[in-house]
């Protein structure tokens, strides 16, 4: 977790990633936002996001988006 | 079948009143015949090209449906279950390349129809302007809504490819999703998953549902035939003649078009909207109030949200995060920046996709300019993001005050006013002209000493238009503050009916029918 939380605070976006959960339900996070995480976390954990789980259920909290990479690296 | 039309009117009670007389069961199967009769009157050509986008959907649908089917049933066997990891894996690779052959086989024949007669011209233009070839136009009618209904289809098949919806086996239930009347005209691009439930279901006829069904579609009308039909002879006098008007009336133009267009386009979908609610099928909303939009991004994500949901999702997402677009980004970071490389896909994906959007509005450099030039002020936001946000956080009071609001909300209607200018000339020099005109010629005076009046429109005209939009943006400023303003009067015994039955009359009255007006099609229909 602590690992996803500093590559998600490392691109800068202005959004509190520790404590929301309803980031991209919110309007926190744009289209552009999420585009940026994709590819940060494509690069670090090495693993291909399909376009079928861009789904905001994938990207509305920190834990969401570790569940999605663990469920991508397990794959 | 304009949805101004009287035939229209006679359509919608004949098929309401036969809704709720017939066995629920064949409430869906009315529908469909109703979608074809709607659909026939603009033209039995147009039938066979939406017929064949039918079929291709439904089949390709189903052979990958079968496809994970078989998948499926095949790793929960004893034989799939004894297979090592990367057996499993190399097993459903190969059957993923088979579904992903269906796959790309019902999209090049889906978008190949949209794509051939909405665009061949467009090429023969560009392919005669760039070597002189002398190539013919081609004569093919472009059929009803076929924009909309394609993408709707297209979304389909990708939601069944993704596994977000299960195939449905029941063609006929395929064409009524394709075909559903009330959405061929402009929309909204609605998804398989949201509309199956209630456009398939049985449904009692519920006098609420009822009543804001045709309270939606009053409203609709008024929008269209009051204010959009009324300001479209101002805006067609002054962007018919660009030479003549120059300046201060292009400036007046494009507000006036902001307003035409928006009234006709937000009007037609509350008659759709309302169609579907009298009908007890419940649509998406389109529109939530986009000139209240503070900044472009969220101004595209209130305006045709169907439309900018359809290419996020279909469009920029897919590229976004395509393999080749990936390796670049992360090249470009070694090679180039970190910073430059972590945009790129961004970037790249933002530019075709608002290329391909401004693409389907119409084939037309004029429409692909507008899109990019959209890509262009989208992207300018993002790259400004630090300073404005320092700005802000060093003037929290300023900014959080109602006049900063009012600045950035006039701002971003003038900046889209402006973008549309390429919409009203249809033309990409002549926009452009039209647009340095407002800065350099200085006629604001001549233009309000009367010759607006010359226009096609009378003072009581634009008297008429201006209480039509005072009262469309009273009525959006209560749906921001307060939600629902039908849910809102609801609650007054006769209060609806009152206001309901003012707003009919005043349709009849001041409707824009008659000599030197023609009810005329909706102006999203053409996309």
């Amino acid at each position: 977790m602590d690992e996803i939380l500093e590559i998600l605070n490392g691109l800068g976006l202005d959004a509190d990633f520790e404590h929301c959960t309803s980031l991209v339900d919110d309007g926190i996070l744009a289209s552009l936002d999420i585009v940026s995480i994709i590819a940060e976390l494509s690069d670090v954990f090495d693993i291909t996001i399909p376009a079928r789980d861009i789904v905001p259920e994938n990207f509305n909290s920190a834990e969401a988006m570790l569940n999605m990479v663990n469920r991508l690296l397990d794959e | 079948m304009l949805f101004t039309s009287y035939g229209f009117i006679a359509f919608l009670i004949i098929l309401f009143a036969l809704y709720y007389l017939i066995p629920k069961r064949f409430q869906w199967l009315l529908l469909l015949a109703a979608n074809i009769l709607f659909y026939a009157c603009a033209g039995w050509q147009g039938l066979c090209f939406m017929a064949a986008t039918v079929v291709v959907s439904w089949a390709a649908t189903n052979l990958m449906g079968a496809s994970l089917r078989a998948q499926r049933e095949y790793l929960a066997s004893p034989e799939g279950k004894a297979l090592t990891r990367e057996e499993r894996r190399a097993y459903k690779k190969g059957r993923e390349r088979a579904r992903k052959r269906i796959f790309v086989l019902a999209l090049l024949a889906d978008i190949g129809i949209l794509a051939a007669l909405k665009y061949t011209n467009f090429i023969i233009f560009n392919v005669n302007s760039i070597f002189s070839a002398g190539i013919n136009a081609v004569d093919w009618v472009l059929p009803l809504g076929i924009s909309f209904y394609t993408f709707q289809t297209v979304s389909y098949v990708i939601d069944v490819y993704w596994e977000k919806v299960e195939p449905e086996k029941n063609i006929l239930r395929v064409a009524l999703f394709t075909s559903f009347f009330p959405l061929l005209i402009q929309g909204p691009i609605s998804r398989f998953g949201d509309l199956k439930e209630t456009l398939f279901a049985e449904h009692e006829a519920d006098f609420k549902e009822i009543s804001f069904g045709l309270q939606r579609m009053l409203w609709g009308y008024f929008k269209k035939l009051v204010i959009a039909d009324r300001l479209l002879v101002a805006v067609t006098a002054l962007c018919g003649d660009p030479a003549a008007y120059r300046g201060a009336y292009v400036f007046i133009g494009a507000v006036l078009y902001a307003a035409e267009l928006y009234a006709d386009f937000t009007g037609g979908i509350d008659i759709t909207i309302g169609v579907a609610q009298v009908l007890g099928i419940r649509v998406k909303e389109n529109f939530l109030r986009p000139y209240f939009s503070r900044n472009i991004a969220e101004y595209w994500r209130r305006w045709h949200i169907s439309m900018g949901t359809w290419f996020k999702d279909y469009i920029f997402y897919p590229l976004s995060v395509a393999p080749w677009l990936l390796k670049l980004s992360k090249s470009a970071r070694k090679s180039v920046s970190d910073n430059f490389g972590r945009k790129l896909s961004v970037y790249i994906s933002t530019i075709v996709t608002w290329f391909l959007t401004g693409l389907w509005h119409g084939a037309a450099w004029n429409f692909v300019v507008w899109g990019l030039l959209n890509a262009f002020f989208i992207l300018l936001a993002e790259e400004i993001k630090p300073w404005s946000q320092s700005f802000r956080a060093r003037h929290e009071r300023l900014v959080s005050g109602f006049g900063y609001r009012v600045f950035e909300t006039l701002r971003t209607f003038l900046l889209m006013c402006s973008l549309r200018v390429l919409d009203c000339y249809r033309d990409v020099a002549v926009s452009f002209k039209a647009f340095a005109s407002v800065f350099t010629t200085n006629n604001w005076g001549e233009a309000f000493s009367g010759t607006l009046l010359n226009l096609g429109l009378g003072a009581g005209d634009y008297i008429v238009a201006g209480a039509g939009i005072a009262l469309m943006f009273a009525v959006s400023c209560v749906q921001e503050k307060c939600g629902s303003v039908r849910e809102l009067i609801w609650r007054r015994p006769a209060l609806p009916y009152a206001l309901f039955g003012a707003l009919a009359i005043i349709i009849l009255v001041f409707g824009a029918y008659g000599v030197g007006y023609d009810s005329t099609q909706f102006i999203y229909n053409q996309f």
